[in-house]
């Protein structure tokens, strides 16, 4: 086993770890945190499988999310009580366990091996790229040869953005708090 | 055998962990926390389908150089040696669309905050109104 694959098994299971801490840690602002660790152990992994411009997007992301969840959950406890397990529930959970690990082993089956993808598309996006000039295979492919993909992709950020503008905005709400105060 | 599917047996891990959160928690920040592993489980998975092993030297990033000219040799060069760029291209969509996902699913959160006080999923659902 080479020495970069190496590398790479200890920093998913980082991020393993990072990721049972969040969930099940009390503190909510100790789980965003080690949310975050989740994060940027992925952008480690994207350098380490040689995909810097993921590396660069995701570090700029997980600080968005990062900061934006910190803002929501400081100073807040998680006061939820244990999950009460009665036998329905843990029937539910441990046929759906089976069920995935199930499909999982059928589907490990049929994948092609880590390291050995067939590459079909990849390869005839290199030899276009080579033709029409480009540097960067990711970004050809993202702006020159799917760029509808991104047109849609631009579509759902605007769409999230208007719904976190109609769920913050404060003017014109006025009547619908005063209506339910009058109901309660 | 075993090196052909470890990494994608890591990224299951991780996705299950995801799962747990969302369907055992009841904090709806910890509902959040869950959605967001899952969706970094699912794009360490598509990264680490696009990585190769290739049969001499290193993996390199779909990247052409300066060093390496535009002659018809660096791109077989680059052919036998990078990664599949597509995966990366379709992932880089998928990672900026999450943080809109993000920041609606806890945008939602504050506003139930806002209007019930609490993160707590069954306070919120037996206060009706």
């Amino acid at each position: 086993m080479s020495e970069t694959l190496l590398i790479l098994y200890g920093v998913i299971c980082f991020m393993l770890v990072a990721a049972l801490v969040a969930v099940e840690t009390r503190d909510l602002l100790s789980s965003v945190l080690c949310l975050g660790a989740v994060g940027f152990g992925l952008a480690v992994v994207d350098l380490i499988v040689g995909a810097p411009d993921l590396a660069l997007t995701q570090v700029v992301v997980e600080i968005f999310a990062v900061v934006l969840l910190i803002r929501t959950v400081v100073a807040r406890e998680d006061t939820t009580r244990e999950f009460i397990r009665d036998t329905p529930h843990v029937a539910a959970m441990g046929a759906m366990i089976m069920g995935i690990l199930i499909g999982a082993y059928v589907c490990f089956q049929q994948l092609t091996p880590f390291g050995d993808p067939p590459m079909v598309m990849g390869a005839s996006y290199m030899r276009a790229a080579e033709e029409a000039g480009a540097t960067n295979l990711v970004t050809a492919v993202l702006l020159d040869f799917r760029a509808y993909d991104t047109l849609g992709e631009a579509t759902v950020i605007f769409a999230a953005i208007m719904g976190c503008y109609a769920l913050l905005r404060t003017r014109g709400r006025k009547e619908e708090h005063e209506g339910h105060d009058a109901d309660s | 055998m075993l090196h052909a599917v470890l990494p994608f047996v890591l990224c299951l891990v991780l996705f299950i962990i995801g799962l747990y959160a969302i369907s055992v928690k009841k904090n709806l920040i910890k509902v959040i926390v869950g959605v967001i592993i899952i969706h970094n489980s699912v794009n360490l998975f598509l990264v680490l389908i696009g990585y190769r092993v290739p049969a001499t030297g290193s993996a390199i990033a779909p990247i052409i150089t300066p060093q390496m000219g535009r002659d018809a040799m660096d791109v077989r060069e680059l052919l036998s040696h990078s990664v599949d760029p597509v995966p990366q291209a379709l992932v880089l969509t998928s990672i900026v669309i999450g943080l809109a996902v993000v920041a609606l699913m806890v945008v939602m959160a504050l506003r139930l905050h806002q209007k019930y006080g609490t993160f707590d999923l069954t306070e919120i659902s037996k206060l009706k109104g």
